[in-house]
């Protein structure tokens, strides 16, 4: 049990995706200007990757990796060249799912999505959460607890960084240095804060 | 015909740059930075995907049915991205395995699926092979300029070459560690973008924080 515990922890703060591995930093700096939609992402994401890194680990072992076709009796055959389009298609396809689920269900949710759906498709963060899963060979449990605390961690970062956008309204930035060029140096700091949990590992 | 074609190719090195105006494919170009050898693999391998993808999105444009063109983009890529990291295995396997999981990662690199949605699919193959070229010739500027600074400042050497001595053996040089560490990169594109918007203030987003202020 401390080790799933110990897997939540450092996927959440001490290898947090966005600011120790830079994953996802597309989304994270275009809808960080305002709290809400950073919330909305944040959320999204974190429902996606808790169900896309599970799915691509049974993908993984009972599927591609080497040996794993051994239950039908191919157990020489090694697939694994084949992980990053079997993956790349199981998030497209539960991206999918997920909006047709809270189109049906949670109407007023996906609506204050919009856009930011589709688009967690393409986010790094997510192919990354899978890719790591694959090369730290974890189990089913220890893959379900990853991806929701890789998941939490980017939400964390993302909704911070809106709050202090937010505030950086009020502030006098050096011309030019205004907009993506400041953005970048609140990120490098909140970075340098969280480089204070990798004592805690 | 000639000049144009070159204006395709030249134009994203610094112009348009991928990274720091088109603001894509930012994940790799910090993650991969910490030395030069890595930056200047991770340019060659995305240079090559843009490229080859432009020219196969681009062959295939008049055929694709307008609804299922985003799947068949990313398993384009999805394909070349395989086969860029089975060199990479095969030939580099040292920077191969320190490049770890971001090679798999140019697949959902914003960059190459952003040229393939908003070039390759509009014009012809050979200026949406320049296109891709291009691009990644300027998304390597940036990884090449911010490999170098972190690998000379906080490793002291240059391509694993020592160039600046240390302390430690009797040189001059304090290692500065902090730039092996990811806020570093941060830092540097964030310098570089200002420098650039200092030489082309047409390059500056148009301030919503500075309007609003001005209108009430």
């Amino acid at each position: 049990m401390s080790g799933l515990f110990d897997i939540f922890l450092r996927s959440v703060f001490v290898e947090n995706l966005a600011l120790s591995f830079f994953l996802g930093m597309c989304t994270f700096l275009a809808v960080s200007k305002k709290f809400e939609t950073a919330f909305g992402v944040g959320l999204a994401l974190t429902a996606v990757q808790t169900v896309t890194v599970p799915v691509n680990n049974l993908i993984y072992q009972y599927l591609l990796a080497p040996g794993a076709l051994a239950w039908a009796g191919y157990g020489d055959i090694d697939l694994s060249f084949l992980s990053l389009i079997a993956f790349i298609g199981v998030i497209a396809a539960m991206v999918q799912v997920l909006e047709m689920t809270l189109e049906f269900h949670i109407p007023k949710l996906y609506r204050a999505l919009g856009v930011f759906l589709p688009l967690i498709t393409v986010n790094c963060a997510i192919l990354g959460g899978s890719l790591f899963m694959v090369e730290r060979s974890y189990s089913l449990t220890e893959s379900i607890v990853y991806g929701f605390g890789t998941g939490i961690g980017w939400m964390l970062a993302i909704v911070m960084l809106a709050a202090i956008r937010e505030r950086l309204k009020y502030a006098d930035i050096p011309e030019g240095l205004e907009g993506l060029g400041i953005s970048f140096v609140v990120v490098g700091l909140m970075s340098l804060g969280f480089i204070g949990f990798s004592g805690l590992g | 015909m000639a000049t144009k074609n070159w204006q395709v190719l030249g134009k994203p090195v610094v112009d348009d740059n991928p990274v720091t105006l088109q603001i894509l494919g930012i994940c790799s170009a910090l993650a991969v930075t910490t030395s030069l050898d890595t930056a200047l693999v991770m340019t060659i391998a995305v240079t090559a995907v843009l490229a080859l993808s432009a020219v196969a999105i681009s062959l295939l444009r008049h055929q694709l049915p307008h609804s299922i063109r985003i799947i068949v983009q990313i398993t384009i890529i999805a394909s070349l991205v395989i086969v860029v990291d089975l060199v990479l295995k095969a030939y580099f396997f040292e920077i191969g395995k320190r490049l770890s999981v971001f090679v798999g990662l140019i697949v959902t690199n914003c960059i190459v699926l952003g040229r393939a949605e908003g070039f390759a699919m509009h014009n012809g193959v050979v200026r949406s092979m320049l296109d891709g070229i291009g691009n990644g010739l300027g998304y390597g500027l940036i990884l090449m300029l911010v490999g170098a600074l972190r690998e000379l400042f906080g490793r002291g050497s240059l391509f694993g070459k020592q160039i600046l001595v240390p302390v430690s053996q009797g040189g001059g040089f304090e290692p500065l560690h902090i730039m092996l560490l990811p806020p570093s990169a941060f830092f540097i594109i964030a310098g570089i973008i200002w420098y650039i918007r200092r030489k082309r203030p047409e390059q500056v987003e148009k301030s919503e924080f500075r309007s609003q202020e001005e209108s009430e």
